[in-house]
């Protein structure tokens, strides 16, 4: 099966910066995939490069089998919803949603009616007289989703749209998207900063830094097995144990990554483990972040809420199951 | 003494003492009344504009109310439309659709030349070019208006440096043969409308850069992006996105470049016929002529015309983009 969307190492140099750097990248058709990374590492140029704003320096890129090195985006059957909306201000949200139908020539009427079903689409049916100026944040967000979504896009490309919005406005955005995504089985692309919606909403996340690719996989992958110390880390804030701290419990000499909430923490005087002491302690709501000190090794524990808990300072045991300690394919 | 000391034998107040006298006094009444500040503000420019300005623009109106007396040329203080039905006698009517003909014209050409600077300006330069832009555009307005037209006389006569480039180039027969034609042409550039309006346009340019310039800034780029995105080609981006968006822009150095050519009196005086312009006319009107009606009422021409301009414009819905 072609791939949606297809880099063959791939590279887009600004001067002296790679801002991405012999990328191979393959996207399944009908898959709803994320490209996670802190700011700088790539993801957003790897997706305007699938959009057309950018051309590789090197490499190919194909979408659904056709080559798109030196096509403009305006011949790419791809469409993006723009990290601040981008949305027309001098057009009326029916007349922004029906933009792209009306640049390819579809007849008024026609146009207006697709228009208009697309913002029932995305829940915002009688909106098509008002100003994207009058709209909200999260109101804007959908205008920009529906415009981008009645052209019929091969590939979404959806660069951080959430990032803008308030906590449980994204929460209910993140179950909207994945849910209109599975309705419409269009190949979603998207970008974000955020772990947490990377490994929610994605059926594949792909970890950048450095303009690099660190690791593709699900979720669970990404999350249970990092391959390397940054990934760890960037996903879900492992405790990323150095390679002898690793040997005394695995027998091989290489880093290791622990889960928060797979620790363990008891009182001091019970059984065998690793001794450290508590630091400082978190109130997340749900659970307690504690941070600790294994003799110099700074860990993180996640306990459920409402378990006894010692003072700080105080020297607590840690315990954890072996399988959960997993090991990195990154050299000691 | 210890800073521990002093603080602990003074402890700080919670609300500091006011620095006293008249300006502690007029600080205070400032941060309490802020809308007393703004009158007081406003209030010099508003009483220049309002007297001075909009005031003499009143007199000057009234003044096209009155009619003068054609055999002791004293005017009659009676009021009467007389002296506007003398604006549409042939001779007057000409100057006025040959002015308005002229500002149109040299609008449009200034909005075709300033669109790709102001574009260039307003997305592509940065820094020591952007410098460079504001410099070049603003450079010929710090030199004096009149040493301008006359160095164009010079650039545009017949044994000017225009004539021997062409000549250089082959090129004459082109220049001969657009100075044959009836209207455009005459004797050499120099002195005719062609010549007006190459520097009519030269002249007001900057006028029409600026705020398209301006107007261009604004533009997000990521909406020439979403465009490009949805699948309009340069050509529709053109004229469904920026183009409406520069609009304001545009229509506001329109203003300027129309206005200034309706009522400038000095360039087509030295570089062009001498068939006259409106400016021309109400400076002979008032002053050889001493017909100061007929004067005033050529003057409520442009305003007019201005006038109608904007409501087209904003019917247009050239502001809807602010």
């Amino acid at each position: 099966m072609t791939s949606a969307v297809s880099f063959n190492q791939v590279s887009r140099h600004f001067g002296s910066v790679r801002a991405v750097d012999a990328v191979d990248l393959e996207i399944v058709p009908g898959e709803f995939f994320a490209m996670l990374g802190p700011s700088g590492s790539g993801k957003t140029t790897c997706l305007r490069l699938i959009a057309g704003f950018e051309q590789p320096t090197a490499g190919s890129i194909s979408i659904f089998g056709e080559r798109a090195e030196g096509v403009p985006p305006y011949r790419r059957n791809v469409n993006t919803v723009f990290q601040d909306y981008a949305l027309f201000p001098h057009l009326n949200v029916l007349d922004n949603v029906a933009y792209g139908l009306m640049v390819k020539g579809v007849g008024k009427a026609e146009r207006l009616k697709a228009a208009e079903e697309a913002l029932s689409l995305v829940r915002l049916p009688g909106y098509g007289a008002r100003r994207p100026g009058q709209l909200s944040g999260g109101q804007r967000q959908r205008v920009a989703l529906a415009r981008a979504l009645v052209n019929q896009p091969k590939v979404l490309l959806l660069d951080e749209p959430l990032g803008a919005l308030d906590l449980k406005l994204r929460e209910n955005m993140q179950e909207e998207l994945k849910s209109l995504q599975k309705a419409l089985g269009i190949t979603f692309v998207f970008v974000t900063h955020d772990q947490g919606e990377a490994l929610s909403m994605a059926d594949r996340v792909a970890v950048f830094n450095d303009g690099r690719i660190m690791q593709v996989g699900t979720p669970e992958d990404i999350y249970q097995r990092p391959n390397t110390r940054f990934v760890a880390d960037f996903v879900g804030s492992s405790n990323v144990l150095p390679p002898d701290f690793v040997q005394r419990f695995s027998g091989q000499h290489r880093w290791g990554s622990l889960r928060p909430e797979s620790i363990r923490v008891s009182s001091a005087a019970s059984g065998d483990g690793v001794a450290a002491r508590l630091i400082g302690t978190n109130y997340l709501g749900a659970t307690t972040r504690l941070a600790l000190d294994a003799d110099g090794l700074r860990l993180h524990a996640v306990v459920p809420a409402g378990m006894a808990l010692p003072a700080e300072g105080e020297a607590v045991m840690l315990t954890f199951n072996r399988e959960s300690l997993h090991l990195m394919d990154e050299p000691a | 003494m210890s800073l521990d000391a002093a603080i602990s034998r003074a402890p700080a107040p919670a609300i500091l003492p006011g620095s006293g006298g008249l300006r502690g006094a007029f600080s205070d009444l400032f941060w309490r009344r802020p809308k007393f500040l703004l009158a007081l503000m406003l209030l010099p420019p508003l009483l220049w504009l309002g007297i001075v300005y909009i005031g003499s623009l009143i007199a000057l109106l009234l003044q096209s109310f009155f009619s003068i007396d054609e055999f002791s040329g004293l005017i009659n203080r009676q009021f009467t439309l007389k002296t506007y039905g003398d604006l549409f006698q042939p001779a007057n009517l000409d100057i006025i659709l040959r002015t308005v003909t002229m500002a149109a014209l040299v609008t449009f050409a200034s909005a075709v030349i300033a669109f790709p600077i102001a574009y260039y300006a307003a997305r592509y330069a940065r820094g020591r070019w952007k410098a460079l832009f504001y410099l070049g555009v603003m450079l010929p307005l710090w030199s004096s208006y009149l040493v301008k037209i006359y160095a164009w006389k010079l650039i545009l006569a017949k044994e000017g440096i225009l004539t021997w480039l062409l000549a250089k180039l082959n090129l004459l027969w082109l220049l001969d043969a657009w100075l044959s034609l009836p209207i455009v042409g005459g004797n050499s550039l120099s002195v005719s409308f062609t010549g007006t309006f190459i520097v009519f346009v030269y002249v007001w340019l900057p006028f029409m850069i600026l705020p398209v310039q301006a107007a261009l800034e604004r533009v997000p780029g990521n909406l020439v992006e979403a465009s490009s995105d949805l699948g309009a080609s340069p050509g529709q981006t053109f004229r469904n996105v920026l183009f409406p968006l520069a609009l304001p822009g545009i229509v506001a150095g329109s203003i300027f470049t129309f206005s200034l050519t309706l009522g400038d009196y000095i360039i087509p005086q030295i570089i062009g016929t001498s068939r006259l312009f409106i400016g021309q006319a109400v400076y002979s009107q008032q002053g050889t002529a001493g017909n100061i009606p007929l004067a005033a009422a050529f003057t409520v021409v442009p305003i007019v015309i201005m006038g109608f301009y904007l409501w087209g414009a904003k019917r247009m819905g050239a502001f809807d983009a602010l």
